[in-house]
């Protein structure tokens, strides 16, 4: 086994990066083609984690050690386990998406749009991989860095407000982790979160821990109420940087529940699992009624993200109340629907955001209102949007049917009143997808503008194909993606019902 | 104690950079003065040949026994050794952007440098003054030099005008330090910092008697606080900043730092560290209250040496937490922040310089507009440095920060390290706003650098090692905390 595979993963795309800065603007089709080149490679490279991974083991795996700053125990300490090794791999999957995406859209500082995507995806990777928390933090932090450049400079016409806003929300969530982090260091010696996850901590020690973590992920996931710089952000950002924010920054969120909060701070998160869930719980509903006012399809695509990483958070805590003594199948369907959901939603979402991304590459509108008949002049493409837009609504034999279902089994355990509003979500997104893509493709050609458009090209339709493969595998047959994770979040359950105190 | 007074030629060693550095100045005043207006460059080759020995000598030193010599009033140990070379190099450095500053506003005098190799002088002899007279002398050699240095921009009144101001509240701080160490010096009998050390730490501080020490230590701290421009003692810095020519304030914004926190740990360390936990208390405030207005007046400002003024002070409160502490790990985190802050600040300025060209002060932020597109190398150098200003990984401020907060919430003060990383949120806002007029908005006038290549070359490299530093700081951790 290659010892060196996730460093590369992390550290080839960041020198690719600046490889294509250097090449610069002037000389973009070379800049083009290597980043595609670096991130199909990446991609490959990645699977290996995937073959090579052995599933019967929670311990992590593809470690790396060395010792970074000696001071204070800080490691360069990477692996990955059955919950980060399939968001590494859902994160070079969408980097190539994203990058093949900007290809000709994207004319205004093309070389340094790709070495930002490059960039940012070795950053996450490192995100998904570090196993020290500073590693982590810097990582964490770091990835904010191309995120704001990537809105600020190829964003709509408010992209200023967004992206500023964009970073300082999730700046500020962060900072309390690092304290966190800290404290924990100062306490216990070591900054790897594996020891913390076996740091002994008081109740209320628990307490702050848990909410300075949950302020910084729930700022990334995004929970209501601290949402309102998602909608912001994607509809400003670019096609490609609306991609990556949905498919996988706010995975990074979700993750943080699984590594951090349940294992480092079991006892508070069994008692604040109520308040987390009612926050999930308005998320998937009143997000969603959001969703359905909305006349602009970025916005609306944005409002269903949070809608559905509602269910990422209530799966994951619903655990507390779903666990029987000798039965932990409910706890179990919860925690595995919700890392289900992550991934299905990372390929949906960054689908939908494609799709709007060919509708305003070519109107340049992203108002509902603009469009209707697209079908007559775009069947192909309308095939494609159709399906997306139905695994966005979770029809079974979709990906986002799996996810969804896994995790309102799990509730439904707990308590049967979540699990029906939980199941609420089935009709509200049905209705604003459905009735979203009613009036974007069905229907008469209002705008004359609609008639002229073209269908998708080459490219177009590789990149959706990809997808809408991708959705439906996963929809019918997401057994091997469980099977790697199982035996991970069986340990993770066990962590996070074991008392610390 | 009898030999302690006497004079001692074979120790002179131990002073030989400062000996050096005298004479140097002397020469480089006189050929200045003989030197035709062709050859002027030739004053700023010669000082920094001068900077370069002085510095060489003062590495050399570095490793040496801890030596005091001139009657226990001059110290030379690691932590001085380490700090002049470290300002000396800041101050080369400061000097290569400098010369295109002068160049190009047509203030290019043989008089600046000398005033600037003066000040080095009076800033090598804070670092190693081992007795309140020795620290005043060569705090009084740097202020007037600096008074004079921000004024020789005559014609501009901003200038003139911060310079009176600088001249008038420095000269009040001088007053306050010197009523300070009268208080020591009456109620311990003795100027050198051993004495006064073992006096603190022998004396019953509860006691009637040593309520003068207090007295004596508010007044110290003041002055200290004045010179770091610690709130509410920081009146003079925005003012200072933005009246002083660019050049001026890069240097007063770096360098003497260093000699303020030498200053500082000489007197409140070595001297009255029996009483840390009396002036801790005072620095806690004054840290806090720094941090919070150095981050949110900052918000307002469209000046951008003002808004960097503002943003030092926020720097100086998270330097006055390592000293909270009371441990030898939180002085070294201080004195890394220094490092740090220095490195960045020299840059900060750097770039503004950069901008500067015949009849074109750049001291606007929306001067930056466009920069990415008109030269996007000295763009990302500039957000580099910004996003390390404000403390986001993998730059090196981060690693400062992170230092201090380290140290601050293991001495037990959770509640103000929480504080000082949400004004440290609020503070990255202005950040961005400088990074937002480079890359997110298009430029309405002409930007085209013409600095010379050396000043390129070297601000590159000062840039780049904010981000290389940042990925290894292992060394510069090290080296601080072995200063102590």
């Amino acid at each position: 086994m290659d010892n060196s595979l996730l460093s590369l993963l992390i550290w080839l795309p960041i020198f690719g990066g600046a490889l294509v800065i250097w090449l610069g603007n002037e000389r973009a089709n070379t800049a083009r083609w290597l980043s595609v080149a670096l991130s199909i490679v990446v991609f490959i490279m990645s699977l290996s984690l995937f073959t090579e991974f052995d599933s019967s083991t929670h311990l992590m795996q593809f470690e790396e050690k060395a010792s970074w700053i000696s001071q204070f125990d800080v490691y360069y300490h990477i692996g990955v386990d059955g919950i980060s090794m399939p968001l590494i791999i859902l994160t070079t999957f969408s980097s190539i998406l994203v990058l093949i995406a900007g290809w000709e859209v994207i004319q205004n500082r093309p070389a340094h749009y790709m070495a930002a995507f490059l960039m940012m995806e070795g950053l996450i990777i490192g995100v998904f991989s570090a196993l020290d928390g500073i590693l982590f933090y810097a990582f964490w932090e770091a990835s904010l860095i191309p995120m704001l450049l990537i809105i600020g400079v190829w964003g709509g016409d408010n992209r200023v407000y967004a992206a500023i806003k964009f970073f300082l929300y999730t700046f500020l969530g962060s900072v309390f982790m690092l304290v966190s982090l800290i404290y924990m260091y100062n306490k216990g010696g070591s900054f790897s979160i594996l020891d913390m996850h076996n740091l002994s901590l008081s109740a209320s020690e628990q307490a702050w821990i848990f909410w300075a973590f949950f302020m910084a992920f729930a700022v990334k996931v995004p929970m209501f109420p601290v949402h309102t710089w998602l909608p912001d952000a994607h509809v400003q950002a670019p096609t490609g940087g609306s991609v990556i924010l949905a498919a996988i920054m706010l995975k990074m969120g979700g993750y943080g529940f699984f590594r951090f909060s349940l294992p480092i701070t079991p006892d508070a998160s069994l008692e604040f699992s109520e308040i987390v869930i009612i926050l999930s719980l308005i998320a998937i509903v009143y997000i969603g009624f959001v969703a359905l006012v909305q006349r602009d399809m970025k916005k609306l695509i944005a409002y269903s993200s949070i809608s559905h990483m509602g269910f990422v958070t209530l799966g994951v805590f619903a655990l507390f109340l779903a666990y029987t003594p000798g039965a932990a199948e409910g706890a179990l369907l919860g925690l595995e629907g919700a890392m289900i959901q992550m991934i299905s939603h990372g390929f949906i979402s960054a689908a939908m955001f494609l799709v709007v991304g060919v509708l305003y590459d070519r109107l340049h509108s992203r108002e509902i209102s603009t469009y209707g008949g697209v079908i007559n002049s775009m069947p192909k493409f309308t095939g494609f949007a159709v399906l997306f837009a139905m695994a966005n609504a979770g029809l079974p034999g979709t990906s986002g049917f799996v996810g969804e279902f896994m995790v309102i089994l799990g509730v439904m355990q707990a308590n049967i009143w979540y699990a029906v509003l939980a199941g609420t979500t089935l009709i509200v997104g049905a209705a604003y997808t459905l009735w979203m893509v009613k009036r974007v493709f069905w229907g008469e050609v209002t705008n004359p503008a609609v008639s002229t458009l073209s269908d998708i090209n080459a490219r177009e339709f590789g990149i959706l194909a990809i997808l809408a493969v991708a959705v439906v595998a996963m929809g019918l047959y997401p057994q091997p993606v469980i099977d790697v994770m199982h035996v991970s979040i069986e340990h993770l359950l066990n962590q996070a019902l074991t008392s610390k105190l | 104690m009898n030999n302690m007074y006497t004079f001692d030629t074979s120790t002179l060693w131990a002073a030989l950079p400062e000996i050096f550095l005298l004479s140097a100045i002397v020469v480089v005043l006189l050929l200045d003065l003989f030197l035709t207006k062709p050859f002027k460059q030739a004053t700023y080759y010669l000082t920094q040949i001068s900077l370069f020995i002085t510095g060489v000598m003062a590495f050399n030193l570095i490793d040496q026994p801890q030596t005091i010599i001139f009657s226990g009033s001059f110290i030379l140990d690691n932590m001085a050794s380490v700090f002049k070379v470290f300002m000396i190099g800041s101050t080369m450095v400061a000097m290569v952007y400098t010369r295109h500053y002068l160049i190009q506003h047509a203030l290019f005098r043989g008089e600046y440098f000398v005033l600037v190799l003066l000040s080095v002088l009076g800033m090598m002899v804070m670092v190693s003054g081992y007795s309140l007279l020795t620290l005043y002398l060569g705090l009084e050699i740097l202020s007037l030099s600096l008074y004079t240095l921000i004024a020789i921009a005559r014609e501009r009144a901003g200038a003139v005008e911060a310079a009176l101001k600088y001249f008038v509240l420095g000269a009040i701080a001088s007053g306050l330090l010197l009523y300070g160490m009268s208080m020591i010096y009456g109620i311990s009998g003795s100027i050198n910092i051993t004495d006064i050390a073992n006096f603190a730490a022998n004396a019953d501080l509860a006691s009637r008697e040593t309520l003068i020490l207090n007295f004596g230590l508010v007044f110290l701290v003041i002055g200290i606080a004045f010179k770091l421009g610690a709130v509410p003692f920081h009146m003079w810095v925005p003012d200072v900043y933005q009246g002083a020519p660019t050049s001026v304030t890069l240097f007063l914004s770096t360098v003497p730092k260093v000699a303020a926190v030498a200053m500082l740990v000489r007197i409140l360390v070595d001297g009255l560290g029996a009483m840390h936990a009396y002036w801790a208390d005072l620095f806690m405030v004054l840290a806090v209250l720094s941090i919070a207005l150095g981050s949110v007046v900052a918000l307002m400002q469209t000046n951008i040496k003002r808004l960097l003024a503002y943003s030092t002070i926020s720097h100086v409160g998270f330097i006055m937490l390592g000293f909270v502490t009371g441990v030898i790990s939180g002085y070294g985190a201080a004195v890394f922040y220094v490092f740090v802050y220095i490195l960045m600040s020299l840059a900060a300025f750097g770039i503004v310089i950069l901008l500067n060209k015949k009849g074109f002060e750049a001291d606007q932020i929306s001067d930056f507009k466009g920069l990415s597109k008109h030269s996007p190398w000295f763009a990302l150098m500039m957000l580099v440095v910004m996003l390390s200003m404000a403390g986001v990984p993998p730059f090196i401020g981060f690693y400062a920060k992170f230092f201090i907060l380290q140290q601050v919430i293991s001495a037990g003060f959770v509640t103000l390290a929480v504080v000082a990383v949400v004004f440290a949120v609020i503070s990255a806002y202005y950040y961005l706003q400088i990074i937002k007029s480079m890359y997110f908005e298009e430029s309405d006038k002409d930007i085209t650098i013409v600095a010379p290549m050396d000043m390129q070359l070297v601000l590159s490299i000062n840039a780049v090692l904010i981000l290389v530093v940042g990925i290894f700081p292992d060394f510069w951790i090290k080296l601080s905390l072995s200063l102590f």
